[in-house]
């Protein structure tokens, strides 16, 4: 199966010769992909070099002019080191762009915490009006690519390494689609996690929901999931396992569920850095995102 | 040598002329803080307005049309001054600078302020954004719009500049103009000359009396082919 960052390079590239707004910008990484695309289209496969505030800014002035663009670097590089470009440059020019990363919390854990990302989800929840999708396969991410591209807003794709074994439908309404439904509580799996989940749930009585769009947060979808219990006087307990820092969603999770009893659990990558090479499964099974980790903290919390 | 003392030329797009400048800027109170960094800008945007870009309020949404950004943005009064001179709105919104329902703020909002290309504050964004306006421009077949940015010499201290200059020489990006007001007030100031960065990064520089309105107007329109072009103006150091 090719990687979801293959897939955006073949779905962009395709893209290009579709919709003559589209412009992708690039700061060396993944230059040579989007080689034959460049040669195709050299007024609008950008290539700026290492330079990320660039990046940004030269995206968001093209922006400006009525193009469409795509931003694309390691997530660190993306979100994290020209942040306050994301926040002005799009934010309070007021115009839109898709920003595409790569390289998820810990997708090549052999290089470090340099270029590892658990708190970028974290960090543009800080700003408002972007949507952010977090597949968990690489045709989910090659379908929310494509709608991004249609939109003229401010998007957020997280790409990752980690993937579930099977694609799921995403699009329509961005809303949580529920995968198993159960009645003593409700997990929300984000992206890539979904698989772990569904192996650390097996034989709970819990309703499992699937979230590639975490922003906007469908607040309806889990008060319509957690209603049963709640309703039965049980109150709602919601666990959210996300791939990067937990408790990114916690607090969307309480506005949701505002109206009724409710505990939730913020299950993701912990704050803490690890400073552990290794591989990614090493690292899942330190942040207690592997099924057997998932599955004691979820039991844990819903016999509490 | 300036036009500070000169006969008032009429400006081509409507009926205030350069003198006009010191009265407008007068109806803005209450920002005695940014005014020297207001001053410094006043003779540049007014040959840059009157003289060499191609935009009015009946342009300023056209695709085709000359774009000016103000990154400095500290201290827009002249600016301010400047857009009210060339009929993008009325004189009477520049008395309620800085008021909670003046579209006019200390550092400039281009969703608020009718012309206003970008909104800044923050140093080291317009250059950035200049380039990528002139790179969308570009890859929609617009060649013919040039686009401006006035940068600060102390804003010239910031890195994204530099990823933006180091980048927009080797790229040929001739529709690109920076144009850097010079008050000397860079901590470190920049030994060499401002203007030798440019160059040495591939752009045509110039380095120019920032007061002298026919010597601006030269560096301004001066032919640059395949370059990027830089006007240094110099003026009087801040302190």
């Amino acid at each position: 199966m090719d990687t979801m960052r293959d897939r955006f390079i073949t779905t962009t590239s395709q893209l290009l010769e579709e919709e003559p707004r589209l412009a992708v910008v690039l700061a060396d990484i993944s230059a040579d992909g989007f080689a034959p695309a460049r040669r195709a289209h050299p007024d609008r496969v950008i290539n700026v070099g290492i330079r990320e505030q660039l990046l940004i800014g030269a995206g968001a002035g093209m922006a400006l002019t009525g193009m469409r663009p795509i931003m694309h670097t390691f997530a660190s590089f993306l979100v994290e080191r020209p942040f306050e470009q994301v926040k002005l440059d799009f934010g309070h020019q007021g115009v839109g762009g898709i920003l595409v990363s790569a390289g998820g919390s810990y997708d090549w854990p052999a290089g470090g915490f340099t270029h590892m990302s658990p708190g970028d989800v974290a960090l543009l929840d800080t700003l408002e009006g972007w949507t952010v999708h977090v597949p968990g396969h690489p045709d989910e991410a090659e379908a929310l690519l494509r709608g991004a591209v249609d939109g003229d807003d401010r998007v957020y794709v997280r790409l990752s390494l980690q993937a579930n074994r099977e694609a799921r439908p995403v699009g329509g309404d961005g809303g949580f689609s529920v995968v198993r439904e159960g009645r003593a509580g409700t997990v929300v799996a984000v992206g890539p996690m979904l698989d772990n989940v569904l192996t650390a749930t097996e034989g709970l009585d819990v309703s499992v929901l699937y979230a590639t769009t975490v922003r906007p947060f469908d607040a309806a979808g889990l008060r319509r999931a957690v209603g049963a219990g709640a309703s039965a006087g049980a109150g709602a307990d919601v666990v959210i396992v996300e791939p990067y820092l937990a408790g990114t969603s916690t607090a969307r999770a309480n506005e949701a569920l505002m109206e009724v009893p409710h505990r939730v659990l913020g299950l993701g990558v912990g704050r803490a850095e690890l400073r552990r090479y290794g591989q990614l499964d090493e690292h899942l099974a330190a942040h207690g995102l592997d099924a057997p980790g998932l599955r004691e903290r979820i039991t844990g919390f819903l016999r509490g | 040598m300036t036009n500070m003392t000169a006969a008032p030329v009429r400006g081509l797009h409507g009926s205030y002329d350069f003198h006009d400048l010191g009265r407008l800027i007068s109806l803005m109170t209450g920002a005695e803080k940014h005014a020297p960094a207001a001053h410094s800008t006043t003779d540049a945007l007014w040959v840059l307005y009157d003289r060499v870009l191609r935009v009015t309020p009946a342009t300023a949404d056209d695709p085709g049309r000359d774009r000016f950004l103000l990154s400095k943005g500290h201290g827009p009064m002249a600016y301010y001054a400047v857009l009210a001179a060339h009929g993008f709105f009325d004189e009477e919104v520049l008395r309620g600078f800085g008021t909670y329902g003046s579209p006019l703020g200390h550092h400039p909002d281009r969703l608020l302020v009718p012309g206003a290309e970008i909104g800044s504050g923050s140093l080291g964004h317009g250059l950035p954004l200049a380039v990528g306006t002139v790179l969308g421009l570009r890859a929609q077949g617009l060649t013919d719009p040039r686009v401006w940015v006035l940068v600060g010499d102390a804003e010239l201290d910031e890195g994204s500049n530099h990823e933006a200059i180091a980048h927009a020489g080797p790229a040929g990006l001739e529709q690109l103009h920076t144009l850097v007001i010079d008050n000397a007030s860079a901590t470190h100031g920049w030994p060499g000359g401002i203007a030798s960065r440019f160059e040495a990064a591939g752009w045509s520089a110039a380095t120019v009396d920032g007061r002298d309105h026919e010597a601006l107007y030269a560096a301004f329109t001066a032919p640059h082919p395949g370059r990027p072009r830089a006007v240094v103006a110099r003026v009087e150091p801040k302190r």
